[in-house]
């Protein structure tokens, strides 16, 4: 990449997203702007996919079920958004994305967590 | 309004969040101080304008006069030159020292238009070069790639007719873009979206003609 546009997207990167993969189950803290006012909102979640690597276009998807019906939300990791990270669980997963994880239901939707 | 415009390198394109945290797509040019290299007036030359010059070259590139007309501006040739015409200077004077036109006469959220040289493709058909569709590849078909028919029985073919030729290496002016960022430090503008040429292609960058408030 050109050293001046690394320079550019480096000023925008955080520093201080702690480490998570596939897998993992996180809490991901968004700020949400209503009128004028900010407030925070938690969408807890497990990560069915990390794409960009630390690129300032990387993206994670995180994905739960909300009342029965599953929501994917997909956050830009460099995001200011993004208030927040917390990485509630570590899970052992074989694959880097897991598209799989949209089919299942219930008792199959589970991740054994990893040992670490 | 007053005309701004200056000219730049493009560099390359990434992405910056914006102030709304909204993750935008940018092309970044390198408008390192623009020179001076002559100035027109009415009374002398019929109409006003500034010829601008950016991009360093070797000296054993230019020739004599070139060098002459730098010269005279009190700086180098250039490698890249662009008359630009109705800008505005300000209160200074020409042939006494070196003037630059800078980045810091744009500010963020100014409609610019961009204009440069597209990339090159050759010698390409039809299909590639004016968006036209292929016929069946099987079936008895013996129409696969071909531009089609020429039209009427006139011994001639209709001007405008879409036939394979060379494609890109035009210049093309996109219209009404946004400067997302300015980085007078490094002498850097950032245009929302992307602007005509290969990386390190040169362009110019001037206030929209038809400006819309964005």
């Amino acid at each position: 990449m050109n050293p001046i546009i690394e320079e550019i997207t480096k000023e925008q990167k955080k520093t201080d997203i702690p480490k998570f993969k596939a897998g993992d189950t996180i809490r991901v803290h968004a700020k949400i702007v209503e009128g004028k006012r900010e407030r925070i909102q938690i969408f807890e979640g497990v990560v069915i996919k990390r794409k960009g690597g630390n690129s300032i276009s990387a993206t994670y998807t995180v994905r739960k079920i909300s009342s029965g019906i599953g929501v994917e939300r997909t956050f830009p990791l460099h995001s200011p958004r993004v208030a927040k990270i917390e990485v509630v669980k570590i899970g052992k997963v074989r694959r880097a994305k897991l598209y799989y994880f949209r089919k299942l239901r219930g008792k199959a939707a589970r991740i054994k967590e990893a040992r670490r | 309004m007053a005309v701004k415009a200056i000219l730049g390198r493009k560099i390359g394109m990434t992405q910056i969040f914006d102030e709304d945290g909204e993750l935008i797509p940018v092309s970044v040019i390198d408008v390192s101080p623009n020179a001076v290299l002559q100035v027109k007036t009415k009374e002398h030359d019929g109409y006003d304008a500034v010829q601008l010059g950016t991009g360093d070259k070797r000296e054993v590139l230019s020739n004599k006069p070139e060098k002459g007309h730098a010269k005279k501006a009190h700086t180098q040739p250039r490698r890249f030159v662009k008359e630009i015409r109705d800008l505005d200077l300000g209160d200074v004077e020409f042939g006494t020292k070196e003037l630059t036109v800078k980045v810091d006469q744009f500010n963020v959220g100014d409609v610019v238009d961009v204009t440069g040289t597209t990339k090159g493709h050759g010698f390409q058909g039809n299909i590639k070069k004016d968006n036209q569709s292929r016929g069946p590849e099987t079936h008895g078909s013996r129409y696969h790639r071909i531009p089609g028919s020429m039209g009427a029985i006139i011994n001639r073919v209709f001007p405008g007719k879409k036939l394979p030729g060379r494609m890109g290496n035009h210049t093309v002016t996109m219209q009404n873009l946004v400067v997302a960022k300015i980085d007078a430090e490094r002498n850097l503008i950032l245009i929302k979206g992307s602007v005509p040429g290969a990386n390190k292609s040169f362009v110019t960058v001037k206030n929209a003609v038809k400006a819309v408030a964005k």
